[in-house]
């Protein structure tokens, strides 16, 4: 039933369509064909899609012009033309011609041409040559490399210590190899330009605290604990360090070290500790501020320090207990990926801390030698001292700044200029304005040795106190 | 497997499996392109009139499939024991030898990831013993090794005393012989020590600049004949302290994958954004050049600032050499800049020992950067940048280095010098020059015999870093225990400075070698070869050395 009637609409309809006039059909046609195409087409395009022709490309590629390799330096820029020594840099240095008194090297122990110190490399250099050819792990560790750590990790009463080639890659090495993406490093301010690259290269989170400044340090460290908490399983394998130097290098400040400690137990955050000044320099034996503070040196997680400046060699170590410092024998670039340290320049450590521990009274001498400097060069007009007064290198700043750094950097250089020719040798403390985190003002850096007599010391001050009035007044 | 603290590791991406799979010969070569076309007949032409001209003949063999496999399963067994072993030192069935965490803070979070630390506890302490070998002489030709022995399965090792000597000395990257502890380089050093001391205890730009700094850098500049250079430190802190002084945000930095850990670090630190190319690719290279400057950087559209091109003189895993003319028509074509690291060519190639760019017959101009180290063939340490006047006037004042890093050591300064003078002949001797030559040699007839014997050799013929094949695991400790046995020291390194299956032993071939010492090292070789059965080659015959350059069957791979 259903169906007949069906099909006679069927039938009906075609009839219509028969009965319709053209005009009528030719205009529903062009209907269905529009809706159609409303149908398919899109309103508004999406993108318009062209890819370029090879010849637009090469069109592109002829007009790009590139910048410079390097932009050009005037010609009067402040570090362009270095000072140039000949000699050795020991206490008395000929700079540009011009014998002085050397106020600026961290030779702190006179150690550089200390003749026993040259007697052990160059019988170090007579056995091996100079260059290792090639890193630790293939035929680039000496027996006296081995010696070397032994003699470190004796020294500073730790489980092990492991030698780099060069100071900077030191730090900048081991902080990557513990601290990664994700992980959350709690960073002084001041910290010096090393760290600063081994934290970049590390990729982890940085926190700055202000310098030496241990409540803003809790601050974050609290913050973190509540972040914490909200995400426990990302806490559960967030690592935390809190990376602090001894001596800090831009401030000649000292850490809070036992502060720090206490706050690493609270927190569990693990320390590494940059000591570069401080190692040779500070506490009874010159085992640096752990020493000084009476800490115990299993409580700082790595102690990283050059053999630049108190040891007068080239190259760095990091100590502290073999769980920590044995991962760096596989996970530290600079250690893994560079030819190993000339041995007689490791010679040359050992030697030097073989006199280190011959003569402890060395440090007591040089911390009184700081006092005495420092205590002299109080109350300059226009210059203030910046730095503890136990720290054999620190600042000398304008105590006001005349607004642009370039002026300052040029009055601080003319001082500089000055007292070279009064026969002291001083320098302004380097940094790359651009790269630096928090770029410290610009100074002169002093630097006291044991080698200055109490008069040398003197008269530095009363040349410098001098041209400083005659400079800035 | 682990190189352990591996000297040149490269940092290996995930290779493309279209290069190696279906040729002889993996590097893409450019035959439609036209920079490629002229780069060609460019090296023909420098070719043909230099007296050093030779086809450029690199070969990578393909891995066997059966090794391939073998190898796959080595790793599956050794990975398999290693979580049975975890699982009795868990239970404390076996006993733990590694250090552990203070109790007083066991709390904290813990400092390694575990997997990274199950490579190491369950495959690299199995040969451990093969790297990190003490020695106690001169890292010449010969070489005294410290005997040591392990009790608990290379977890702590103890010496014994007694000493290896006359171990041949295949490991040492002393190309030119220079490291000796007697002759003029020695006393020249020796005396400058007496002067100066060792250290410096300052930077450059404050007060540690000395005389024999200048000296130095001076007489670099001369040597490769560029308007001027810097010296730093460390070699490895040459790349990585001074790339980021040149490029910046904004810039391009287009990198070899297989580029040394240094230069990686570098480019990281600069904060440029980074894209890898094909090993020695030179289609790869184009591409990434072309698609750079068309599309310019990503999501803001912005034109790229510059393009900085890092490439190797010798890749130091793989022996291979860069295809450099074909990189400079590149660079000249796209406008980017090229950084040479001739960490391991300067000295080791070219007729006069200038690296890479004397090998091709190249100027010195064409590369914007040449940068490269002092450790290899000079015998000291350090590095150097050698370019244009701006530049090193631009680094003097922006280098990482030259602001916060103390200045290099004058004896080791003086040791550049007098060796480098030797080199150049300005000594009054022919001494440097035969020794250039030596080590051409030396290299050519050490990879022939080899190629001979029908082992695997990577790279190119006039590579002094000579890979050896040794694909499975076990074969890497095996290898060099072997060699050691018979007094020759060798290189074996695997995962993760290579590909987890192209593990590999690596000889360094020396001017200090002599024809004798070869031939001693190969008859051993030859030996243990057999005993392991490392002969893998399917290609007996040697490849025919007078193929002309550009019929050569290169392989066209897809990017």
């Amino acid at each position: 039933m259903a169906t007949a009637t069906e099909q006679w609409v069927l039938v009906e309809m075609v009839q219509a369509l028969y009965e319709a006039p053209a005009y009528h059909l030719i205009l529903e046609g062009i209907l269905i064909l529009w809706i159609i195409r409303l149908l398919f087409s899109k309103t508004y395009k999406l993108q318009e899609r062209s890819d370029l022709t090879v010849k637009e490309k090469e069109e592109l590629i002829e007009e790009w012009q590139p910048e410079p390799l390097v932009p050009p330096v005037p010609k009067d820029h402040p570090a362009l033309n270095y000072n140039i020594v000949s000699g050795p840099p020991s206490h008395k240095i000929v700079v540009n011609g011009k014998e002085c008194i050397n106020f600026a090297s961290f030779n702190f122990l006179g150690l550089l041409d200390n003749p026993r110190v040259k007697a052990a490399a160059l019988a170090s250099l007579k056995k091996y040559g100079v260059g290792t050819c090639g890193p630790r792990g293939f035929y680039g560790t000496f027996d006296v490399h081995l010696d070397l750590e032994d003699r470190l990790a004796k020294f500073m009463k730790t489980e092990e210590a492991i030698i780099y080639s060069y100071g900077f890659a030191t730090i900048a090495s081991a902080i990557p190899a513990y601290s990664k993406r994700g992980d959350i490093v709690f960073v002084d301010r001041a910290a010096c330009f090393a760290i600063q690259k081994g934290l970049q290269a590390s990729r982890s989170d940085i926190k700055l605290f202000k310098h030496n400044d241990m409540a803003d340090l809790e601050r974050l460290l609290k913050e973190q604990e509540i972040e914490d908490q909200k995400n426990p399983r990302k806490a559960r394998v967030t690592r935390r360090f809190i990376v602090v130097e001894g001596l800090y290098m831009n401030t000649g400040t000292i850490c809070p070290l036992p502060e720090l400690v206490k706050l690493k137990y609270k927190y569990k955050a693990r320390i590494f500790l940059e000591e570069s000044l401080s190692f040779g320099v500070l506490g009874e034996h010159g085992r640096g501020v752990t020493e000084h503070y009476g800490i115990n040196i299993d409580d700082i997680d790595l102690i990283s320090a050059n053999m630049e400046n108190a040891l007068a060699s080239i190259g760095g170590f990091c100590c502290g207990r073999s769980f920590v410092i044995d991962h760096q024998r596989l996970s530290g670039q600079g250690y893994c990926f560079s030819a190993s340290l000339p041995p007689l320049l490791a010679a040359a450590a050992i030697e030097a801390l073989n006199i280190m521990e011959e003569n402890p009274g060395i440090f007591a001498v040089l911390k009184e030698k700081c006092r005495q400097i420092h205590k002299a060069l109080q109350g300059i007009s226009g210059l203030k001292v910046v730095g503890e007064s136990l720290s054999p290198a620190f600042h000398l700043q304008l105590e006001e700044s005349t607004g642009s750094r370039e002026q300052d950097v040029r009055l601080l250089q003319e001082i500089v200029d000055q007292c070279m020719n009064r026969s002291i040798a001083l320098t302004q403390a380097r940094y790359l304005e651009k790269e630096e985190k928090c770029l410290p003002p610009p100074s002169i850096r002093v630097v006291v040795t044991v080698e200055q007599t109490a008069e040398e010391l003197e008269r530095a001050a009363s040349t410098i106190k001098e041209v400083a009035q005659a400079v800035l007044l | 497997m682990r190189p352990g603290p591996g000297g040149c590791c490269c940092r290996r991406t995930v290779r493309a499996n279209g290069c190696v799979a279906n040729g002889e010969v993996r590097n893409g070569y450019v035959k439609t392109s036209a920079a490629a076309a002229a780069a060609a007949s460019q090296v023909r032409g420098a070719r043909a009139a230099g007296p050093g001209w030779r086809p450029f003949n690199e070969a990578f063999e393909e891995t066997p499939m059966l090794v391939a496999v073998l190898t796959y399963v080595g790793y599956g067994v050794l990975t398999l024991f290693g979580y049975l072993r975890d699982f009795l030192r868990h239970w404390r069935i076996e006993k733990c030898h590694h250090a552990t965490e203070r109790e007083e803070q066991k709390d904290f979070v813990s400092l390694y990831q575990d997997f990274e630390n199950f490579y190491t506890r369950n495959l690299y302490m199995r040969i451990r013993d093969n790297w990190n070998r003490p020695i106690c002489s001169v890292p010449g030709a010969r070489v005294d090794i410290m005997e040591r022995q392990s009790h608990d399965y290379n977890w702590s090792f103890k010496y014994t005393g007694n000493i290896i000597k006359g171990v041949i000395n295949m490991g040492s990257y002393n190309y030119l012989g220079f490291a000796r502890n007697t002759g003029s380089c020695q006393e020249a050093a020796a005396k400058i020590l007496e002067e100066y001391g060792v250290g410096v205890c300052s930077t450059r730009q404050e007060i540690g600049n000395l005389d024999k700094h200048e000296e130095l850098e001076e007489l670099v500049a001369r040597f490769l004949g560029v308007e001027a250079a810097m010296a730093y430190g460390m070699g490895f802190a040459t790349n990585s302290m001074n790339i980021p002084a040149l490029v910046g945000k904004g810039c391009l930095i287009l990198s070899d994958e297989l580029n040394h850990a240094s230069l990686v670090l570098g480019a990281r630190l600069s904060g440029a954004t980074i894209r890898i190319f094909k090993h020695n690719n030179m289609q790869s290279l184009e591409k990434l050049l072309k698609d750079a400057i068309v599309y310019g950087q990503p999501r803001t559209r912005r034109p790229w600032k510059k393009i900085l091109i890092l490439v190797e003189g010798i890749y130091s895993m793989e022996g291979s050499i860069v295809r450099l003319p074909e990189v400079i028509a590149l660079k000249k074509k796209y406008k980017a800049y090229l950084y040479l690291d001739e960490a391991h060519s300067i000295g080791a190639l070219g007729p006069t020992g200038r690296g890479v760019v004397d090998y091709f017959g190249l100027d010195p101009e064409d590369v914007d950067v040449m940068m490269g180290t002092f450790t290899k063939s000079f015998g000291a340490s350090g590095g150097y940048i050698g370019g244009k006047k701006e530049l090193i006037d631009y680094l003097r004042t922006h280098s990482h280095s030259a602001v916060y890093a103390t200045s290099l050591s004058p004896p080791v300064v003086e040791q550049i010098i007098t060796s480098m003078k030797c080199i150049m002949g300005q000594d009054g001797t022919s001494l440097g020059k035969e020794c250039v030559q030596q080590l051409a040699e030396n290299t050519r007839y050490f990879r022939r015999r080899l190629k001979e014997m029908g082992f695997i050799i990577y790279g190119n013929e006039d590579s002094p870093v000579v890979p050896l094949m040794l694909y499975m695991p076990a074969k890497i400790g095996a290898f060099g225990r072997e060699m050691l046995k018979r007094n020759i020291g060798v290189v074996v390194v695997g995962f993760p400075a290579t590909p987890i299956i192209e593990s590999r032993a690596r000889f360094c071939l020396s001017a200090a070698h002599t024809k004798e010492i070869l031939d001693t090292a190969l008859k051993e070789i030859d030996e243990v070869g057999d005993l392991l059965q490392l002969k893998y080659s399917r290609h007996r015959l040697v490849p025919l050395l007078d193929r002309p350059f550009d019929e050569t069957t290169y392989e066209e791979t897809e990017d």
